[in-house]
């Protein structure tokens, strides 16, 4: 059942919030020994936030647009007195004193969180295996990564746990991992949807977002968690987003064009999808080109210096002085020292040295300086592109779900796995992944739609399409 | 540019406050290298005249008036602290000034 | 301040010369942080005043307080810099009283630059910069000594944590410890001028780093210089700079070379001690703070904020000067070309002392106790002497003065009323209590002075009652005047005003 299906049926007292609470509990017990989708699963929390919904509707009240959808939230996003670890050994114990933006938006809106979702350490992997809480497994596939870092919210939308889930896009953690899964998985515009709250990766690439079973539910959730917030700086002073209304609008006279570059390293059974993807777009009326935007092919370069930079700053403050893991040592320095090397797992090191290499004196200017010239000819390049077209197609991972383990030790050829997803997060604009068949393995293929900044309506347009248009994935191996 | 060396990365370390192993020491110095070998296409470019982005969206001005909100309450903050005494944060000693 | 261009410790050979550049850091009175809704309040309970920003939580993001920005513009202006777009960048450090492990400071963009600052005796002193950033929380050290050596263990509050600053960067172009003195006192007062600042060094709401360096004399390139911190009074800045002055020319002397360190004032052992080298200099890894967007003031913007700028300290005195050469201005009056210095070339007709009193009471803030005594009628000696001298010993109570009540004290001096004498003494009730009714006070205090009706009466009595002696004094023989005083004096058991005999026989000589 989709979160529209569901919040329609608890507003008119149809269904009760408790019954699709339970549905939604009773899946998560079934299915969690094998999948691994939560960090923490709230079932007290879960029934009491249903009963208050349900108070509402017998009080002839409306909860709202998300009344009783079951949500499972990233554990990157912070939730007042409940544990927000980001999956990381140094936040254990920790209990934010306050609420993420779009977790009070989530609130307002009626929906009912069923638990914090697992996801690869302070979002940095492609597989949800950094966790420190252990994997997540696909469930289209269990001997096969989820993708990440968003992975247990991916698996939980896939397993059917929960309808829809939040997630959060550094360079593909939100799209990757729905692709891999099967479901829809979206990153806003840079700065449409508040920041305050959602634990920080990079600053300047992170964006909270939806993933779902369905187009008009990912556009459903983004309008309810996006719009000005002003605790965060970088939020757009615009009006909330009202999209649900033009999914299934249709695609007729767009000009949409098929990344070429995309696809230069896809598997063949991948880009055979997209061509294919491309096709539904040119039946439903839309005039699809090629088109190339060489610039992107410098992207991972440039993301791989950009994000860890800033992320070496940003994970400073968990130095053990007030809050999460301390490991006790003479002096403060030296605790700091102990702390960090026992709470932040190898991934998360890795990427802490390279940013504070990028940044450091005497390389700052060869390496980061140089990305964020980078990010400028990336920006250049997609406007040129979308002088031309309104949306791009691509693949959103250039192969299928890979087994668990396969790139657990070899960080180039994981990073690789977000070379279809990182230009979007260093321009800011918009892309969806919407499930469009298998690839040889039987396992999900998720065709990318691109948009310029703010474009989200012809990016719904475009992915409820194809979405209409896709061969079914299978039910799993 | 030269491959990053075993004792710029036991120096990079020092910098982030990470004790690493030796075996740490020598895995990240191979791993560093290739993913930076990798970002040598961008470090090599010719990109003089190319200004810099560091924000995706141009905005500018957002400012917030200078009014009072609420601050947290002190036993919320302090029940997530490793330690306190006197309700302020306990630290070990302090080796020297800030710099 | 007449020491300007000669330098260093003149025992030290003269051949020398001293170059300083100070960097002022200055807490700003907002109501706010600097990112953040939490009271910027001191001596509070510890941690009461922390939020999830200025605490540094996971998930939590800075926005900045327009009123700080409004009020670094201001010290901009007061500085005559450059007002230009800006931004922010981290500064990564460890240290445990900084939440996030990074400082949010401007670096290569700063808000003001290219400024100039004109010390009252008229010496221009160039303004790098002044930049906005946030100050760090505060730490207690367990242990006898209470300080950072040899303590056990620490503790932080976090109440000051985010508070706003900003950074004034001066050029190296002082030469002396005077210069350094008389900069360091000049800027406070325009910080609080300003509004921006208490300006108080010894609470750390001003603190002032010094950068020192010596050379063989004007027109040498400059010498490795060191920096100098934990001064934490003006007199602390002047020993300190002559100190570390001393000690690399020394150094110089023997053919040592100076090497470049951070130093730490010590005022009890009155001297400098290394903490780092430059070798050990920290790599700050500055980047551009991406939390937060560029601050772009356009030009009605940076009028407005100056247009709301009350005087400042050089204009103050401008209108000081003015006044002692007979101007009178309308209240709200301003008085051209308020950079000429007060020295003896910029303002013929003062005194070395009155420039002294001058500087004293703008300094002091008091400049609005003598304007509105003037505009009441006082003589503006009067008013500045009685200003500079009695009112400023109790400088703190003395801002506080009613004005109207302070003009109608002095103005009972003019008239004869009260003498100088009972004047100060009332004075020193006025700022006991903080205030009252000047008339009151004198009567309580028994000041019952003649009546001006019944003096005149008496003075010409005692003028008939000694006509040669009347005669003498009227063709020229001043002396007398203190006879015909006596005369009255007696007459009158010392209940006379003496100024005001004299005034009145003045008057009579006249008619
Ligand atoms: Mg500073
Ligand atoms: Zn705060």
């Amino acid at each position: 059942m989709t979160a529209a299906a569901i919040a329609a049926a608890v507003r008119s007292g149809e269904r009760r919030a408790a019954t699709v609470t339970e549905a939604s509990l009773a899946a998560i017990a079934a299915g969690e020994g094998e999948i691994h989708a939560f960090a923490l699963v709230l079932a007290d929390g879960a029934r009491r936030r249903a009963e208050e919904i349900d108070a509402q509707v017998a009080a002839g009240q409306d909860p709202g647009p998300l009344a009783g959808v079951p949500v499972a939230l990233k554990d990157n996003l912070c939730t007042r007195g409940v544990p927000t670890t980001c999956c990381s050994r140094i936040l254990e114990g920790w209990l934010p004193p306050y609420d993420a933006t779009v977790v009070k938006r989530l609130a307002a809106a009626g929906a009912v969180v069923v638990g914090k979702s697992n996801m690869d350490e302070f979002a940095m992997g492609s597989s949800t295996e950094t966790s420190a809480f252990g994997p997540t497994r696909n469930p289209r596939d269990t001997s096969r990564v989820p993708g990440g870092s968003s992975g247990g919210s991916a698996a939980a939308v896939a397993a059917g746990f929960t309808p829809v889930a939040l997630g959060s896009d550094t360079g593909g953690s939100i799209r990757q991992p729905a692709a891999l899964c099967g479901v829809v998985g979206m990153k806003p515009t840079y700065g449409t949807v508040s920041r305050y709250g959602l634990v920080a990766f990079a600053s300047s690439l992170d964006q909270v977002g939806p993933l779902a079973t369905t187009v008009a539910d990912a556009a459903l959730l983004f309008d309810v968690i996006g719009g000005r917030d002003e605790r965060d700086t970088t939020s757009l002073d615009r009006p909330a987003p009202r999209l649900a209304s033009v999914v299934g609008q249709g695609v007729e006279g767009m000009t949409i064009g098929v990344l070429a570059e995309y696809l230069e390293g896809a598997d063949p059974a991948v880009a055979g999808r997209i061509a294919q993807a491309a096709e539904v777009l040119a039946a439903a009326g839309a005039r699809v080109e090629e088109v190339s935007v060489p610039e992107v092919r410098l992207g991972l370069s440039a993301y791989y210096l950009i994000a860890p930079a800033e992320a070496s700053s940003t994970l400073a403050r968990y130095d053990g002085v007030r809050y999460g893991l301390r490991v006790d040592a003479e002096d403060t320095a030296a605790m700091n020292v102990a702390t960090r090397s026992a709470g932040f797992g190898a991934e998360v090191k890795r990427r802490i040295m390279l940013g504070t290499y990028a940044l450091s004196a005497g390389y700052v200017d060869a390496y980061y300086g140089q990305a964020l010239r980078v990010r400028t000819r990336i920006i250049d390049g997609f406007a040129a592109a979308y002088e031309r077209c309104d949306a791009l197609l691509g693949p959103t991972a250039p192969t299928t779900a890979f087994a668990l383990g396969a790139k657990l030790d070899d960080p180039l050829s994981m990073y690789l796995s977000d070379v279809c997803t990182i230009p979007t997060n260093l321009a800011g604009h918009p892309a969806i992944s919407v499930p469009f068949g298998t690839g040889a393995d039987g396992l999900p293929v998720g065709a990318q739609v691109l948009a310029p900044a703010l474009a989200e309506a012809t990016m719904f347009k475009v992915a409820a399409v194809l979405e209409a248009g896709a061969p079914a994935v299978g039910a799993g191996s | 540019m030269a491959r990053i060396t075993r004792d710029e990365v036991a120096h990079v370390a020092g910098l982030a406050r990470l004790r690493l192993t030796d075996d740490e020491l020598e895995r990240f110095t191979e791993q560093l290298g290739t993913v930076l070998d990798h970002a040598a296409d961008v470090a090599s470019l010719d990109l003089a005249g190319v200004p810099r982005t560091a924000h995706a969206m141009a905005v500018t001005n957002v400012l917030r008036p200078d009014e009072p909100r609420p601050s947290l309450d002190r036993e919320e903050v302090l029940r997530s602290a490793p330690a306190v005494e006197a309700n302020r944060f306990r630290v070990p000693r302090i080796l020297g000034d800030a710099p | 301040m007449t020491d300007v261009g000669r330098v260093v410790p003149e025992d030290a050979g003269g051949a020398w010369e001293m170059v300083v550049g100070l960097e002022v850091h200055t807490e700003l009175r907002t109501a706010t942080k600097l990112f953040c809704g939490c009271a910027n309040l001191f001596g509070d309970e510890p941690n009461t005043h922390v939020c999830p920003v200025c605490l540094g939580l996971p998930g939590s993001l800075p926005v900045l307080n327009q009123r700080a920005v409004e009020l670094a513009m201001a010290i901009g202006t007061a500085l005559h810099c450059e007002i230009r777009p800006s931004t922010f960048h981290r500064k990564n450090y460890f240290y445990p009283d900084m939440p996030k492990d990074y400082q949010i400071s401007q670096y290569d963009e700063p808000i003001n630059v290219s400024g100039w600052l004109q010390l009252p005796g008229g010496r221009r002193i160039g303004i790098e910069r002044a930049h906005l950033e946030e100050d760090t929380g505060k730490t207690a050290h367990a242990g006898s000594s209470g300080r950072i050596q040899g303590a056990e263990y620490s503790l932080v509050d976090y109440n000051r944590s985010g508070v706003p600053l900003v950074e004034i960067v001066s050029a190296p172009d002082m030469r002396s410890s005077t210069e350094a003195r008389a900069y360091a006192t000049e800027l406070r007062a325009i910080l609080i001028a300003c509004g921006a600042s208490d300006g108080k060094m010894e609470e750390g709401s001003m603190r002032v780093d010094a950068n020192v360096s010596v050379r063989p004399g004007p027109g040498a390139p400059f010498g490795t210089r060191c920096e100098i911190k934990n001064l934490n009074s003006l007199r602390s800045l002047g020993r300190a700079v002559d100190y570390e002055a001393q000690r690399q020319i020394a150094l110089l002397e023997s053919g040592d070379a100076v090497v470049q360190q951070t130093r730490h004032w010590d005022e009890g052992e009155g001297r400098t001690v290394a903490l780092r080298s430059k070798e050990e200099a920290y790599d700050y890894r500055y980047f551009l703070e991406p939390d937060l967007v560029p601050v772009v003031p356009d030009p009605a913007w940076i009028t407005a904020v100056g247009a709301a700028l009350g005087p400042l300290p050089a204009e103050r005195r401008a209108r000081l000067v003015a006044l002692l050469a007979g101007a009178v201005p309308a209240v709200g009056e301003g008085f051209p070309d308020p950079d000429v210095g007060v020295d003896a070339e910029g303002s013929p007709g003062v005194s070395d002392a009155e420039r002294e009193q001058i500087l004293t009471v703008v300094d002091l803030g008091l400049d609005g106790l003598v304007v509105a005594a003037v505009a009441g009628g006082v003589p503006a000696r009067l008013a500045l002497a009685r200003t500079a001298n009695e009112a400023a010993t109790d400088a703190g109570a003395a801002a506080s003065l009613d004005p109207g009540a302070y003009t109608t004290l002095l103005g009972m001096e003019v008239a004869g009323t009260l003498s100088a004498t009972q004047v100060k003494a009332i004075l020193s009730d006025l700022l006991a209590h903080g205030g009252g009714d000047p008339v009151e006070l004198a009567r309580a205090r028994g000041f019952e002075a003649m009546a001006d009706a019944a003096l005149v009466t008496v003075v010409r009595e005692a003028v008939d009652a000694h006509p040669a002696e009347w005669v003498r004094y009227r063709d020229g023989e001043e002396k007398l005047a203190q006879f015909f005083v006596g005369q009255v004096m007696k007459a009158t058991r010392g209940q006379a005003n003496g100024k005001g005999v004299v005034a009145e026989l003045e008057r009579l000589a006249r008619e």
